[in-house]
C-alpha cells in the first residue's frame, strides 16, 4: 500500500454549477488482505471486517462502466492486489478498454510467471513500495522479511521493460536517511521516486506521535532531495510529497470531493477518497447495486461535499476557498469531530491548535527504534480489537 | 536556441511508458504516463501523433506541412519537441 496516488492529475476542473467532469482516476482496491503490516497504512482500521470481496464479474462491470464515463487512469491496489488470482483478467480488460493500467504493489507474489501474465495482459506500469533503504528498517516497518524480495522484484520489473515508480512512505524513522533511500532508487533503476510523507489517517493516525517528523527534519530532507534532483535530473524524477501539518493552508484534498477521483473498495463500496468511509452520516453506494454513472453523478454521498455549498465559516467567506476547497473532510472530522469544519491545518481554523499540539507532542518524544517502540502494526487482530467490529471505524482525537 | 540542441535527422518516438490516445469523454488527445495525464492542445497532439518511431524529425515537419498545407512550421515543431524531450515524453534516436 502506498500514499495518495492522485496528486499528478491536476487537470479537469469542474465548475460547481455544472455537471462535474468524469472520474478520471479509478482506484480499484481489490483486497484489504496484505502480507505486510505497515504501521502507516491508510486502509481502514476495520479492514478485517470486510470479508465479502466482490467477484471478477463485478470488477469487470466496474471497469467497463467507469471507462464509459471517461475514467482513464486505473490503479490496481489494496491491500496487496497480487493476492487476487484474477488480477491478470482484470488488467487485460482494463487495458483493452483503453485504461492506462497501474499496479501498486509491495512486490510480494510478483514472480516471473505472474509478471509474464501481467505483461501479456498489457499492464502499463508498476509502482513498487519500499519501506526503507535498509533490510533492517524495511523489514521492521512492514513487520515482515521482504527487503530481499523487493530487490528481486525491482529487477523483474526492469527485465520486463516496465516503467518503475518506487514509492517510499516517509516518517520520523526513515526521514534522516532519505539520501540512502534515493541511492537505492537510483541503484534499482526507478524512473520515478515518490517520497511520500506519511498522511495521518487510519493506522498512521494511531501511530502519529511516533511517526511525525520535526520541521527541521523535513527541511533537511527537502534540501537533500533538491540536491539529488539537480544532480540526477536525467536519470530520475523525484517527487517529495510534503506533510500538510507544517503548512498554513490545507491541501486540496483529492483535488475536490467527487471531482476526479473514485475508489472502489474490496466489497464494492464506492468512495470519493480511500479514507472517506470513516465520515459519519454518509451512506456510500455500492457498485454491486448501482451503475458507476449513477454513483458518480446522482448519489447523495458523492454530491454531499462536492463544490462549496456545504461550507461553513471560516471557509464560507474565505477568498481562498477555491484554492483548497476547505481541505480534507476526514482530517477535519478526526481532529475536530465535525466533518464540515475547516481542515484544522489551516491557520484560519479556530481548531489549528490540534495540529500544533500533535507536532509538539511528537517532537518531544524520543524517536522510536526497532528495539523500543509502541507502534501498532496493521494486522487482522489489531483491526478487530480497535474497530469493535465496524468497518468504517474512525480514530477520533476529539469527540 | 532550441533548434540547435535537437538533431533533426533523429528518429523520434513516444517514450517507453507513455501512451498517446484520444479521449472521447474529454474530446481531446492526452498523453498518459504512470499515474498521470497531460491534456494536449491540437498542435501538440498533431505533432506527437506523427512521432511513430519510424520517421525522423525532418519528415515529421514535412508531413505536418503537407497535411496542413502550410510552410515554415519548423521552429514551432522543433520548439515543442525540445520541451517534450525535456519532459521525457519523447525519445530521439540518432540516425
Amino acid at each position: 500500500m502506498t500514499a495518495n496516488p492522485v496528486n499528478q492529475i491536476s487537470t479537469a476542473e469542474s465548475d460547481t454549477n455544472d455537471r462535474p467532469g468524469p472520474p478520471l482516476w479509478l482506484l480499484a482496491e481489490l483486497t484489504y488482505r496484505c502480507p505486510l503490516h505497515c504501521a502507516f497504512c491508510y486502509n481502514p482500521i476495520g479492514f478485517d471486517q470486510v470479508k465479502n470481496e466482490i467477484d471478477t464479474d463485478t470488477w469487470l462491470k466496474v471497469l467497463r462502466e467507469a471507462r464509459k464515463l471517461g475514467s482513464v487512469q486505473c490503479g490496481f491496489s489494496g491491500g496487496e492486489p497480487m493476492l487476487r488470482d484474477d488480477l491478470e483478467v482484470l488488467v487485460a480488460e482494463a487495458r483493452q478498454l483503453g485504461f492506462y493500467t497501474n499496479l501498486l504493489t509491495s512486490g510480494v507474489g510478483l514472480n516471473e510467471k505472474r509478471a509474464r501474465g501481467l505483461k501479456d495482459a498489457g499492464l502499463d506500469h508498476i509502482q513498487l513500495s519500499f519501506q526503507d533503504s535498509t533490510r533492517e528498517l524495511n523489514d521492521f516497518l512492514s513487520n515482515t522479511k521482504t527487503f530481499g524480495l523487493k530487490q528481486k522484484v525491482a529487477a523483474l520489473i526492469k527485465d520486463h521493460d516496465w516503467p518503475m515508480v518506487m514509492n517510499c512512505v516517509i516518517h520520523r524513522l526513515n526521514i534522516d536517511v532519505i539520501d540512502k533511500i534515493i541511492d537505492l532508487a537510483l541503484e534499482l533503476g526507478a524512473e520515478t521516486l515518490e517520497l511520500a510523507n506519511t498522511q495521518y489517517y487510519s493506522w498512521a493516525m494511531l501511530n502519529r506521535d511516533q511517526l511525525l517528523p520535526s520541521k527541521k527534519q523535513i527541511e533537511r530532507a527537502e534540501k537533500i532531495t533538491a540536491e539529488y534532483r539537480e544532480r540526477y535530473s536525467d536519470r530520475i524524477r523525484i517527487l517529495f510529497v510534503v506533510p500538510d501539518y507544517y503548512e498554513n493552508r490545507p491541501k486540496r484534498c483529492m483535488n475536490g470531493w467527487g471531482n476526479v477521483f473514485l475508489t472502489i473498495t474490496p466489497d464494492g463500496t464506492a468512495l470519493p477518497c480511500h479514507t472517506a468511509k470513516m465520515l459519519p452520516e454518509l451512506t456510500f453506494p455500492n457498485a454491486k447495486d448501482q451503475s458507476i454513472e449513477s454513483i458518480w453523478y446522482d448519489s447523495e454521498a458523492f454530491n454531499h461535499f462536492r463544490g462549496k455549498s456545504w461550507m461553513k465559516e471560516p471557509c464560507r467567506s474565505c477568498p481562498e476557498q477555491d484554492d483548497d476547497l476547505g481541505g480534507c473532510r476526514c482530517q477535519a472530522y478526526m481532529m475536530t469531530g465535525d466533518p464540515y469544519a475547516a481542515d484544522p491545518v489551516c491557520s484560519k481554523s479556530p481548531e489549528r491548535h490540534h495540529v500544533d499540539q500533535a507536532i509538539a507532542r511528537a517532537t518531544q518524544l524520543p524517536a522510536p527504534n526497532p528495539q523500543e517502540h509502541k507502534l501498532v502494526f496493521r494486522d487482522p487482530k489489531a483491526s478487530g480489537k480497535l474497530s469493535e467490529g465496524r468497518d468504517g471505524a474512525a480514530i477520533l482525537l476529539k469527540r | 536556441m532550441a533548434s540547435e540542441t535537437i538533431d533533426k535527422t533523429g528518429i523520434v518516438k513516444i517514450s517507453n511508458g507513455y501512451r498517446l490516445q484520444f479521449e472521447e469523454a474529454q474530446d481531446t488527445w492526452v498523453l498518459l504516463y504512470p499515474e498521470g495525464m497531460i491534456k494536449l492542445n491540437q498542435s501538440a497532439a498533431e505533432i506527437l501523433r506523427r512521432c511513430d518511431g519510424e520517421r525522423n524529425i525532418e519528415s515529421v515537419i514535412e508531413l505536418l506541412e503537407k497535411d496542413f498545407e502550410q510552410t515554415g512550421l519548423e521552429n514551432d515543431v522543433v520548439g515543442f519537441l525540445s520541451v517534450a524531450l525535456e519532459q521525457n515524453w519523447i525519445l530521439i534516436a540518432s540516425a
